[in-house]
């Protein structure tokens, strides 16, 4: 399928779909990207204090069956397949946004998706915090929210964002995915020339601009994580 | 005032239960720097951490100044930990936060103004010697310096009580002796009372008025930290007061010689060679056998043993000679 793919008439064409198409698509992934990883954080983040916190012996025991069943739908979520995810999700993003196909009403199935992963990827941030600090804490008085709030997250914001990267590149990728139903941006490109009309310049073209995003907010995440992390010397 | 009354503590481990404190029964009194020693596995850190309740005993009480810590509400609890602050062997700083932000920290719990809590916070850096270091990170910072932040930070809501868990553990013999020095000093100055959790001798014998022996959760001697390092009565004391062996060894032992044992309970060791003064005044030339002796604030504790070479009346004059000096017991040994 490689051998016709650079001919003259080819770049061509794909010259003129860059030129009309590729920027909206570059400004749709990374909106759908920026708006889905803020929710799923935003769900995530409470969610991974809770599972730390909320453990027996943890800062603020919560009753066993709630943190069971925090932890049994954070997993399903975490083991169904975007794609069919996505299909699942269809009303309830009709609920949200009152649509199921658009750019705007991929962002509902993304949320789903990535909001456990974060909750999990928060979850492992907290428990590298050194517990003797969080116990120097108690000794001095803290209350489980001021060890939550001024211990626990400002301890580990390099890892945080570390990891907030992380989600970010995943719901990069998984937004291209929702090319497939309907959603936009690059991956909706990708899809519609590569796949449906076997035109792959342009797919390979909207999937180099993809990795040139990851690249940039992988580049940005670090920058910022080893930045901000204060136990590096001579920084 | 601290009383510990009956203090038990057990924990569940899934190989069952594990005793780690055993009816313990302690009082420091205020102003004091308490010791509480034992080896590793001994009880120490549970029973520190009972003090303040960040480990919830099984049985017994810890009054503070008559205040029972077991009976008080999560809510005043938090407010009397303001006056019981904790040091620790790994100092346990905040590492994202700057030294000045460290101390404001406890401040900050307590709900004090910005601007107050980081005057208060210079102060402290002034007293523990790291006024230059107030934008410094941890991580910029020596074990010694770090301790003496985390000194500073324990020193900030004022406390009536200062718990050191092996706070001197981690640091060089030097550093620790700077340490030791510092809270010495606060205990002197702020008259903070004490108590200091290790399992080295030296930190005890440096700082502490008094001392408790913990042994497998139980307390096994306790008193003022001179008659305990004089005489040692339990095994566990022995070996930690003289961990060489607190019995002479067996020497081979010659012939027309006799053996005495020579006991110090605080004698004034300094400025007093005795065996050599004994050779030179009474003519009595002793072999020093086997010796296990320590100068504790300048007197000397611990036992000798020594051959007296000659006949029974040099063994008489040897002993006269060692008893009439004060603070030494000197007795024949026979085998």
């Amino acid at each position: 399928m490689y051998e016709k793919i650079f001919t003259p008439e080819a770049w061509q064409q794909a010259w003129e779909v860059v030129q009309s198409e590729f920027l909206m698509g570059l400004w749709e992934t990374f909106y759908v990207t920026v708006v889905a990883t803020f929710f799923a954080v935003l769900l995530g983040l409470p969610l991974g204090i809770l599972l730390v916190v909320g453990e027996k012996g943890g800062v603020l025991p919560l009753p066993k069956a709630v943190l069971s069943t925090l932890n049994i739908v954070i997993n399903l979520l975490r083991s169904v397949p975007f794609l069919i995810l996505m299909i699942m999700a269809f009303p309830l993003a009709r609920l949200i946004v009152g649509t199921t196909i658009g750019t705007v009403a991929s962002i509902v199935p993304l949320v789903i998706a990535a909001f456990p992963f974060v909750a999990r990827l928060v979850e492992s941030s907290l428990r590298e915090v050194n517990p003797n600090i969080i116990e120097a804490a108690q000794s001095m008085g803290a209350s489980p929210m001021q060890i939550i709030t001024k211990v626990m997250l400002p301890e580990s914001v390099p890892s945080l964002i570390s990891n907030v990267t992380i989600a970010i590149t995943t719901v990069l990728s998984y937004s291209a995915m929702s090319g497939i139903i309907g959603g936009g941006g690059l991956g909706k490109i990708a899809i519609n020339y590569g796949y449906y009309r076997y035109k792959y310049l342009i797919m390979l073209l909207a999937v180099v601009l993809l990795v040139v995003l990851v690249q940039i907010f992988q580049s940005i995440g670090t920058h910022l994580a080893t930045k901000l992390d204060k136990r590096l010397k001579n920084r | 005032m601290i009383e510990i009354k009956n203090l038990s503590k057990t924990f569940q481990t899934s190989d069952g239960n594990v005793e780690a404190l055993k009816n313990v029964t302690l009082t420091v009194a205020d102003g004091d720097i308490y010791g509480i020693i034992g080896m590793s596995g001994a009880g120490k850190s549970t029973l520190v951490r009972c003090i303040n309740m960040l480990e919830r005993p099984t049985e017994g009480q810890v009054l503070i100044d008559g205040v029972d810590m077991g009976a008080l509400s999560q809510k005043q609890l938090r407010e009397m930990r303001r006056n019981i602050t904790m040091i620790f062997q790994g100092f346990n700083l905040l590492m994202q936060r700057t030294c000045l932000k460290n101390i404001c920290f406890p401040l900050e719990l307590a709900g004090m103004k910005k601007a107050d809590a980081k005057k208060r916070a210079m102060e402290l850096l002034e007293i523990v010697g790291l006024p230059d270091k107030a934008n410094a990170y941890p991580a910029q910072l020596s074990g010694g310096q770090q301790q003496r932040i985390a000194i500073a930070r324990a020193l900030a809501t004022e406390p009536k009580v200062l718990l050191c868990d092996e706070a001197t553990s981690a640091l060089d013999p030097k550093t620790t002796h700077s340490i030791l020095e510092l809270i010495k000093d606060i205990n002197r100055k702020l008259g903070i009372t004490v108590i200091v959790i290790t399992h080295q001798m030296s930190v005890v014998e440096e700082i502490c008025s008094h001392v408790a022996i913990l042994d497998g959760g139980a307390v096994v001697e306790e008193g003022a930290v001179s008659s305990v390092f004089s005489a040692p009565q339990s095994d566990a004391a022995k070996k930690l007061v003289f961990p060489e062996g607190f019995d002479a060894p067996v020497v081979e032992r010659f012939a027309d010689e006799y053996r005495v044992r020579v006991v110090f309970n605080g004698a004034d060791a300094a400025g007093t060679p005795l065996i050599a003064r004994m050779a030179l005044e009474k003519g009595i030339c002793a072999n020093i056998m086997a010796a296990s002796t320590k100068t504790i604030s300048g007197k000397a504790y611990g036992n000798m043993l020594l051959g007296i070479a000659g006949d029974r009346n040099d063994l008489e004059a040897a002993m006269a000679y060692l008893t009439a000096v004060e603070d030494v017991v000197a007795e024949e040994v026979d085998d």
